[in-house]
């Protein structure tokens, strides 16, 4: 704990000049006589004037909408004004777009509902596009608001004008130019339900000022989807009963849980069918969650950085259940070489991931729970896979992931109870430290990179919803802003850590301010290497130890920096700072950073290289 | 966490020490029967999409063709007999799993009503202008006679002509234009609708 640690408190003359300006944080933290006249005089005002700005936050509203991630600006600020008398939603004022899109992509994996974020024109929905796009290819609901110029403006390349709708169209389930106050609202309706809606996923509306500021008697509507969007919930029977018939005469059957059992809130069911036929089951990253990784048939992560037991198993299987999942190409490796001997049974509720990367022999288009279920449900007998359960727990001994410890100093032979001094820190470590202080439920988000690997790999997720990434998109900078969008949908009594890199905590630390305003109780452990370190993983493996612009001459003192934003900020230099150092900063009740020197020297292993064939995973440098 | 002291890697088999399947899948993840090989060379077929009459949809159709890489000949889109629907023809070139895809993709565009590839029955047309040397009207009209063609415009130096068949028509009338030297062509693409009875399109009941 250091002595900048101290909570700030914004209600006096300690505030900092800038926040004087942000009436937002003023309007949330004070009970300012100026302020609240200011408050009823705005209220009067729309009162008297609904306009399609009041439409938007209704319908927001009806939706059940209680957070909003956003940043201000010219174009939204109509929008910005009608939440001003929203008493259903918080508005989480973040430092950049980015942050903001990235929050409410981590608040919709954890609850479930979507996540929305809020920005104003030109650059502030530019600035969203990555959020998005992350949404986007991990399926995460989102909706996004976007302040527009005014119609008799679009075209002409106005000042803070972007073609939103034509930006954002490949990285969006849909999107909305709003075209009138009395239609607005039921736009924002129509994304929200469509967002959520089968294979969850973001969704824009596009706001222009005369739109957002124009009357309206609008009431809210209910939100529903497009008459032309369907889903179908079952499969048909014929097909699951074909499909049953497949496993019940297989002789290594594995389950392949994807992010689809998470957000299907599917894991109920694949754990029972799972136990029940005896059928070990590996994850996707984004399945990372379905199922208990401290289970006797947990594979845990397969693909490029996935445990051997499971690439073995994916490897050697004849009859994969993939289920919720859209055979990613860090996941299959090449394809030639995926599960080659697997009648693959494919369960997704988007139609178009069947046969799309790996053929599915028996494709059952459905929702994840009630599929599994009806396969449950048409089994007609078990399969006999006692050889290869067991054979899937040899290689769980063979395969053990694993780190170098400090070598013992102490003559007498014996382990020391803790690793010596001096020793650099094995990030590994520092992960299974912060796994084995904190409870089950802790929700853990990441950056990309070195540190997200580990984190997928010497942490047991026991949990669903409790694992928050960037996986499709693999967006650096993802870590801070989601472990803030973590924290508003958290439970209270949940914690909400956060592993990230040096490099990708660079790109986004600036959001540790928003965590300092609202006194968020996020924990932030910086795995740094001075590098970006799976780059230079790769630098060494792939271009001959060239490594261009991978090392950092320089980087903060990230506990110095913590402590800058007023947030508490810690430092781990020695091995056996680690487990005293972890408990202090899990210990705050605030935001905290904890910048931990890791070793730079460390690489994550397994590792199937890029197209490469799982089952000839690296265990080192020299497989590759 | 274990007492392994080295820094060579995380212990195991090396790769060449493992169980190895013994199947292999081609480059669009089908198994590949030993005895049956599976590869879909690519072939040409139209595909009409209904969609909802409304700003951008075009654009996002066709966003979706270049984004995933789908391989199209041509592109139509027009009214149709309703003024909240449009009707988009493509002609596509791909393998059978890349027709899948796009018929599943096309499906997901929220403003699509209804996608279906038509069979190769149905009633297909081009329209086609083309602008010759008027060096010898006299050929040039008989060819345009031959083919039941129109001529819009003819002056001292070009003829215009218009024509309308199936693909194999149209480019066989161009054939038979070029020895008088064309100067320009603009083709409209296919436009398709479902032979007799069957629907080129179904709409559920909700929308109609």
């Amino acid at each position: 704990m250091t002595e900048q640690g101290a909570v700030p408190d914004f209600g006096d003359s300690e505030r900092p000049p800038e926040n004087e300006q942000s009436d937002d944080a003023q309007r949330q933290t004070d009970d300012d006589p100026d302020c609240s006249a200011d408050a009823a005089e705005a209220g009067a005002d729309s009162e008297t004037k609904r306009t399609g700005a009041t439409s938007v936050v209704e319908s927001l509203e009806t939706a059940g909408v209680d957070t909003v991630f956003g940043v201000q600006g010219g174009a939204i600020m109509p929008v910005y004004d009608a939440l001003y008398d929203s008493e259903d939603i918080r508005h989480v004022t973040m430092a950049h777009e980015q942050g903001a899109a990235h929050a409410a992509d981590a608040y919709g994996m954890v609850t479930g509902d979507p996540g929305i974020c809020m920005a104003t024109s030109g650059p502030g929905a530019t600035n969203l596009v990555t959020g998005i796009a992350d949404a986007d290819m991990d399926s995460e609901p989102m909706v996004a608001l976007t302040g527009q110029v005014p119609t008799e403006l679009v075209g002409n390349d106005a000042f803070q004008e972007t073609d939103t709708v034509g930006v954002t169209t490949p990285i969006t389930k849909s999107n909305y130019f709003a075209s009138s106050p009395d239609t607005v609202g039921e736009d924002v309706s129509t994304a929200f339900a469509l967002a959520d809606h089968g294979r969850q996923g973001p969704t824009v509306v596009d706001l222009p000022k005369d739109v957002t500021q124009g009357e309206t008697d609008a009431e809210p509507s209910e939100p529903a989807v497009p008459g032309t969007v369907s889903v179908q919930e079952r499969a048909p029977t014929e097909d699951v009963a074909a499909a049953a018939e497949t496993i019940a005469d297989a002789d290594k059957p594995v389950i392949l849980a994807g992010g689809g059992v998470v957000k299907g809130e599917a894991t109920d069911e694949v754990r029972a069918f799972a136990t029940e036929y005896d059928v070990p089951v590996a994850t996707t990253m984004p399945g990372i969650g379905a199922f208990p990784e401290d289970h006797d048939l947990a594979m845990e992560m397969a693909g490029m950085h996935g445990t051997g037991y499971a690439n073995m198993a994916v490897s050697l299987t004849d009859c994969l259940v993939a289920i919720g999942t859209r055979f990613d190409d860090r996941l299959t490796g090449g394809v030639d070489s995926f599960a080659p001997d697997a009648e693959v049974v494919h369960v997704d509720i988007d139609p178009a991931e069947i046969s799309k990367n790996i053929e599915a022999d028996h494709p059952l288009v459905g929702d994840a729970g009630t599929v599994v279920e009806q396969l449950a449900d048409a089994m007609p007998a078990a399969p006999d896979t006692e050889d290869w359960v067991a054979q899937c727990q040899e290689w769980k001994v063979e395969y053990p992931l694993d780190y170098a410890v400090p070598s013992d100093q102490s003559d007498d032979g014996s382990t020391p109870s803790r690793p010596p001094e001096d020793e650099p820190v094995k990030p590994q470590y520092v992960v299974e430290t912060v796994d084995a202080a904190t409870d089950d439920d802790t929700i853990v988000t990441t950056g990309v990179g070195q540190h997200q690997m580990w984190a997928c790999q010497y942490w047991t997720y026991t949990e669903p919803r409790t694992w928050v990434s960037s996986h499709g998109l693999g967006a650096m900078g993802y870590g801070v802003p989601s472990a803030i969008g973590a924290r508003v949908a958290a439970d209270d009594d949940q914690s909400v850590v956060c592993f990230d890199g040096d490099g990708s905590f660079m790109m986004t630390c600036q959001e540790l301010v928003v965590a300092v305003r609202e006194q968020m109780d996020i924990t932030v452990f910086v795995l740094n290497n001075e590098a970006i370190g799976m780059v230079r993983q790769w630098q060494d493996a792939f271009f001959e130890g060239r490594r261009m612009a991978s090392e950092y001459p320089w980087v903060p003192k990230f506990d110095k920096l913590a402590e800058a934003f007023g947030a508490d900020g810690f430092r781990i230099e020695d091995y056996d700072d680690v487990p005293d150092t972890v408990e202090a900063a899990l210990a705050v009740d605030g935001p905290a950073v904890v910048d931990v020197y890791i070793d730079p020297t460390e690489e994550v292993y397994p590792m199937v290289p890029s197209g490469g064939d799982n089952g000839q995973f690296a265990l080192s440098r020299d497989h590759l | 966490m274990s007492g392994r002291q080295d820094q060579e890697g995380l212990p195991g088999p090396a790769p060449t020490d493992r169980q190895r399947p013994t199947g292999r899948r081609n480059a669009q993840g089908i198994r590949i029967d030993p005895e049956a090989e599976a590869e879909h060379p690519p072939r040409r077929t139209v595909i009409s999409a209904l969609v909802e009459h409304e700003p951008g949809v075009l654009a996002r159709v066709s966003g979706l063709f270049s984004r995933r890489q789908f391989n199209i000949e041509s592109l139509t889109v027009a009214d149709t007999q309703n003024d909240d629907w449009a009707r988009i023809t493509v002609v596509v070139e791909e393998p059978d799993p890349g027709i899948d895809q796009i018929e599943k993709q096309l499906e997901k565009v929220v403003p699509v009503i209804h996608v279906r590839e038509l069979a190769e029955d149905a009633v297909t047309r081009e329209l086609v202008v083309v602008k010759v040397d008027a060096e010898r009207p006299h050929e040039v009209h008989a060819i345009t006679e031959m083919y039941n063609g129109k001529t819009l415009d003819a002056g001292p130096r070009t003829i215009t002509v218009e024509l309308t068949g199936d693909e194999q028509k149209i480019d066989d009338a161009i054939d038979a234009y070029r020895q008088f030297g064309i100067r320009e062509i603009a083709r409209t693409g296919q436009t398709a609708l479902a032979r007799g009875e069957t629907k080129t399109a179904v709409v559920p009941d909700h929308l109609k």
